[in-house]
């Protein structure tokens, strides 16, 4: 069972819809005593890094999370804002992050950003493999995916990026490291591709 | 490289879906939901759904229906229409709606973009701007309920306000130019589009793919949306919901 975590962020209907239409078993589970029964798990999250980071911690979610994923090795897909919680911390923010993925989130710069407008960056951008992995089975790079975001995750080993997109400048549009995979764009918003990555997330 | 967004725009009234012409003569064109399953089909980029019964009726938004339509798109949905609080946002956005868009409520108290945008996350924050071409001495006035009620704002200061605040998009809607289907309000679009750098999305006007073509050439990255040409086909405004295709989109970036 698909696990997704509701924690007060991020669009979790979606995604459910999506595994439903699938007809893979999910779940979508409010209580930290609930994350144990999922095979896997996805964290969304939508908005500021600090506001996200204390509702994980005030719902007793971030503490249940560090066991199932760093102990017992619980596949985990983070999106968007519940990717960027999975490194150190963020300029956007004060609270320090999960620490799963080494690296810090950083805010684009505006002037590298040619034509109006700057930011945030919003709507669909192509994506370039820089490592092969099963998550991007059948997905068509070229018509990308959905993107709505100011801040990126910068990574402290190139080893940790399996794509890039550009904007600006090239920035790391997923990561992963061993179990634990997070994308800046929205699948769950994505159209066919979206379906693909979700759908091969969970035969992983 | 980043796209522009092509949009479908979807006017609520009677529970139905409809369009007009000046804002005016809504013509039935259909069943929401089933234009959102074909639009799912067509892969469209984002999808605006606006209910222009709300604030008429001085009545909150729908959320039964909202839910319906959200429940259905495979892509970003924004909804607007009667939202006055930052409880009614948070709620739509937990029905799986990625952005809100505010019209009146906002030009009434610009606060509460802030106050809203505070809890969602700015990005998630849409201003609907409807404009008309003043009379005699040029220039634009804001309208407000369906184009009937002209606002005191100065079109100007009110964008600055709102760069200012920091709103995800703003939505400028040419009430001259609405269902006319000859193109869009290009020098409004301009004169906004140097005032600010927050996205930008070009509503009313648009009669073909050739008139999106046009905008994104001319200001590279935009939200182009349209009414119209997504929901009647031939002079005779023949309802059929259509929407370019991946082969036909390309050579509009």
């Amino acid at each position: 069972m698909i696990g997704i975590i509701d924690y007060g962020s991020g669009n979790v209907q979606a995604i459910a819809t999506i595994y439903k239409n699938l007809n893979i078993d999910c779940q979508v589970l409010t209580r930290p005593e609930d994350l144990n029964r999922a095979e896997k798990l996805i964290l969304p999250g939508v908005g500021a890094f600090d506001a996200t980071m204390q509702q994980l911690i005030d719902s007793g979610i971030k503490k249940e999370l560090q066991n199932l994923v760093i102990n017992k090795k619980v596949p985990i897909l983070g999106i968007c804002v519940g990717l960027q919680v999975m490194g150190f911390g963020s300029e956007e923010g004060k609270l320090p992050g999960l620490g799963w993925i080494p690296g810090k989130v950083k805010k684009f710069n505006k002037n590298k950003i040619e034509t109006k407008p700057k930011l945030p960056h919003m709507g669909w951008n192509t994506i370039k493999d820089v490592q092969n992995h099963g998550l991007f089975e059948g997905v068509d790079h070229d018509f990308g995916f959905y993107f709505v975001h100011s801040f990126y995750f910068e990574c402290d080993y190139k080893e940790n990026i399996l794509t890039t997109s550009n904007y600006g400048g090239e920035f790391a549009s997923a990561i992963y490291v061993d179990h634990i995979i997070g994308t800046q764009f929205h699948p769950e918003k994505s159209h066919g591709n979206g379906v693909s990555l979700l759908k091969n997330f969970a035969s992983l | 490289m980043l796209r522009s967004r092509i949009i479908p725009c979807l006017l609520i009234h009677k529970k139905g879906l409809v369009k007009t012409v000046k804002f005016k003569e809504p013509k039935y064109v259909g069943d929401p939901i089933n234009a959102v399953k074909i639009f799912n089909e067509k892969e469209v980029d984002e999808l605006i759904v606006l209910d222009i019964d709300a604030t008429k009726e001085n009545r909150g938004p729908n959320l039964k229906m909202i839910k319906n339509i959200a429940d259905e798109c495979r892509m970003p949905l924004c909804y607007g229409g009667g939202i006055t609080t930052v409880e009614q946002a948070v709620k739509i956005i937990g029905l799986g709606v990625e952005k809100i868009a505010l019209s009146y409520s906002a030009l009434n108290d610009i606060e509460l973009c802030q106050q809203i945008g505070d809890i969602i996350g700015n990005q998630s924050v849409v201003v609907v701007v409807d404009v008309r071409k003043k009379k005699l001495f040029g220039g634009y006035d804001i309208y407000t309920h369906n184009g009937t009620i002209k606002s005191k704002w100065n079109l100007f200061d009110y964008i600055a306000e709102l760069e200012g605040i920091g709103v995800g998009e703003i939505v400028i809607n040419s009430i001259d130019n609405d269902g006319v289907m000859q193109g869009y309000d290009i020098p409004l679009l301009e004169s906004v589009r140097e005032k600010c750098s927050m996205p930008i999305t070009a509503l009313g006007g648009a009669g073909s793919l050739g008139d999106i073509k046009k905008m994104i050439s001319k200001f590279k990255t935009i939200g182009v949306s349209a009414g119209s040409l997504f929901v009647f086909k031939g002079k005779y405004r023949a309802v059929l919901i259509s929407y370019p295709n991946r082969q036909e989109r390309l050579p509009l970036y």
